[in-house]
């Protein structure tokens, strides 16, 4: 068994919320396959491309058999060239496809950035909306067994400050196919960031097509006392953290953001201005990351509901190390998660400061 | 095929397409010399890359393709634009950055569009357009419709990992591209012999498997010879061309100056290379053919300044774009 099922597998053992047994269940990857599928069944345009898409592992399962389905014409490998490739994917676009490119590791994305920074995510704006760029980019995330510093990087963070971008990162199988599907049907280049970990995880997935909004978090686990707002595997992180803490007596909400940008900013502000704490958890870098795009939109826009800093759970300042005794030291997971709801409610502070203070 | 054979080919090439090309040329070189003389009054805020001494290339190869056929070109990219039908008024508009612009103010200069006619957008980093130009090619090759797409560049762009990725690609999967390189000699101020350990992109070309051609880019009946070639062989699904352009831009690379104060280049080349103007040698050649006369010559400059004239009052007389359009179409 390849080492990354391993993880993934034993890793997957915990029923995502809302899974029932008596719905019909698939699996992450399967999830993102049967979008895919049904995207391509329903317009002849979506095409995927892709390293290895039609090779016998199919992406982990997720594109697994969609040449043979839909022809080689539709579903192809290509040349380790990612920057072309990437361009040529814009050039499909704009010529009325849909494809959708697929990377098995984000880190090969970097290989690209020419044609996805200063291309893909401006051609519609230099075109003054002449020109849309409706594709697709699947980039698959991971951790652990030492796939150390350039098989691991989360890099949403960085594409975040791309203008023209749309980055998601489900977690759910439902959000999976769902939100595949509506970044798809996007008119503008979407990024979908997909943690590996996630791949074998069970949840209800409805056999129809239906889209889940870009741009739109969901509320995993309603609580009063502290706001967790996790992306991607850290939102499992986040539910483990938030059973233990309601043990303790502490209720704590979990925010799937589901979307790195547009990023929900009602749900969140929504969600603070009721608990007045806020846990950011990241896979990737906190470090002028997406941990810290989000403190700074609650300090900007909530500052007078917060009870205490904002706390951010992500990536140290480093690169990802190979040894287990060191990415145990590297990610950070559930109890870092809860050592920052402690660590908040620990200097609690009154809210709405701006009637005290040393003019109050 | 003898010499004489050659020159007799080329002879009825340029009886029969000659003429054509030449109005195309005549409309790039007078819009181009408009940009040149009116840049001085600083009300096109954009940085222009003219391509006065180059217009065979666009044209010869233009002439060649159909409206639905794509082309993407790079921050050089007026004469394309122009020569593929692009609407006059609205590149002027571009230039003058207005809200009736063809990217509505937000490309300027390097960054123009033309739909209808099939000019799908350019790219100010070099080597940008070659890559997006195969996926163009990947969607005609799909719904097999015969369509053909063209990325035009210039000699740095064979310096960029781009190029060779997409030759690679562009001949693996047989895609209808034609690569169409405009080696002017310099990339800004730096001479090729400075930046490129092999002898032009022609060369590279024929490695990754596909017929390429190096040929004097200021011979428009030689550029829409090869080009006719290359766009057949496209439509035929026969995959990829390639063809080398040599040629020379009497401007600097930037502006409206011709940058010999600069000292990269000699009064002696530029001097050398006016002389073989791509223009004045097909009116020669018409003229010496009996083809057209001069007196009809003549009149194709007055009605393209008119052209040119109308084009101009528009681009100026066009509204801003209103500051609400800034966050359209992110």
């Amino acid at each position: 068994m390849p080492w990354t099922r391993m993880l993934a597998d034993g890793y997957a053992n915990g029923a995502l919320p809302g899974a029932d047994s008596t719905q019909r269940m698939l699996t992450y990857s399967q999830a993102l396959r049967e979008a895919q599928a049904m995207a391509m069944a329903a317009d002849p345009n979506v095409i995927v491309m892709g390293e290895g898409v039609d090779d016998p592992g199919g992406i982990f399962g997720s594109t697994l058999g969609l040449h043979t389905e839909f022809g080689p014409d539709r579903c192809f490998d290509l040349p380790i060239a990612e920057n072309a490739s990437t361009g040529m994917a814009l050039g499909a676009a704009v010529a009325g496809l849909r494809p959708i490119y697929v990377h098995m590791r984000m880190d090969f994305m970097l290989m690209g950035m020419d044609q996805l920074v200063n291309h893909v995510a401006k051609w519609r704006y230099m075109t003054n909306g002449a020109q849309k760029a409706p594709l697709v980019i699947r980039a698959l995330i991971g951790r652990g067994w030492g796939s150390a510093a350039q098989h691991s990087q989360s890099l949403q963070g960085m594409f975040m400050q791309v203008p023209g971008l749309k980055i998601v990162m489900p977690v759910t199988p439902m959000d999976a196919k769902g939100l595949l599907l509506s970044a798809i049907a996007d008119d503008g280049p979407v990024l979908c960031v997909e943690h590996r970990w996630l791949y074998s995880r069970q949840g209800h997935t409805p056999e129809e097509m239906y889209f889940v909004p870009l741009g739109k978090g969901a509320v995993l686990r309603p609580g009063r006392d502290v706001t967790i707002c996790a992306l991607s595997q850290m939102v499992c992180e986040a539910l483990a953290a938030a059973e233990e803490l309601a043990a303790e007596g502490i209720e704590a909400e979990v925010l799937d953001m589901r979307s790195v940008k547009p990023l929900d900013e009602d749900l969140l502000l929504e969600s603070v201005s009721r608990t007045g704490r806020l846990v950011v958890a990241d896979t990737g870098n906190v470090m002028a990351g997406w941990s810290a795009e989000v403190a700074a939109l609650v300090h900007e826009k909530a500052f007078d509901q917060l009870r205490g800093p904002v706390q951010r759970i992500g990536l140290p300042d480093i690169p990802t190390p190979a040894s287990c005794v060191l990415e145990d030291a590297f990610y950070p997971g559930k109890e870092d998660i809860k050592a920052g709801v402690h660590r908040l409610l620990a200097r609690d502070m009154a809210p709405n400061r701006k009637t005290g203070g040393i003019h109050g | 095929m003898t010499a004489s054979d050659t020159s007799a080919a080329s002879l009825e090439h340029l009886r029969e397409h000659g003429f054509a090309l030449l109005e195309r040329m005549i409309l790039i070189r007078q819009f181009e010399s408009r940009v040149q003389a009116l840049y001085a009054e600083q009300e096109m805020r954009t940085p222009v890359h003219l391509c006065i001494g180059q217009e065979a290339v666009p044209s010869a190869v233009c002439s060649c393709l159909r409206d639905a056929d794509h082309i993407f070109s790079s921050h050089r990219c007026h004469g394309h634009y122009m020569a593929k039908g692009g609407d006059l008024n609205r590149l002027a508009a571009e230039l003058y950055c207005r809200s009736e612009g063809c990217s509505g103010g937000k490309g300027g200069s390097m960054h123009i569009v033309d739909v209808e006619r099939g000019v799908c957008g350019t790219t100010a980093i070099v080597g940008g357009s070659v890559p997006i130009a195969l996926g163009a090619g990947l969607a005609s090759s799909l719904r097999r419709d015969g369509g053909v797409s063209v990325a035009f560049f210039g000699d740095g762009a064979s310096e960029e990992g781009t190029f060779h990725e997409s030759l690679n690609i562009a001949a693996l999967k047989t895609l209808p591209v034609i690569f169409v390189q405009e080696n002017n000699l310099y990339a800004t101020s730096s001479h090729v012999r400075n930046r490129q350990a092999y002898d032009g992109g022609a060369s590279l070309a024929r490695g990754y498997g596909m017929p390429a051609c190096r040929i004097d880019g200021n011979d428009a009946v030689a550029v829409h010879q090869a080009a006719l070639e290359a766009v057949a062989r496209a439509r035929r699904g026969e995959g990829p061309s390639f063809i080398e352009c040599l040629t020379y831009r009497w401007m600097d690379h930037v502006g409206a100056g011709d940058g010999l104060e600069k000292g990269y280049r000699s009064r002696e080349e530029w001097d050398d290379w006016v002389r073989r103007c791509p223009v004045k040698a097909l009116e020669e050649r018409i003229v010496e053919a009996g083809v057209a006369d001069s007196g009809q010559i003549a009149a194709v400059y007055e009605r393209v300044n008119g052209r040119v004239d109308e084009a101009f009052a528009f681009g100026k007389a066009s509204p801003w774009p209103g500051a609400m359009t800034l966050s359209e179409n992110v």
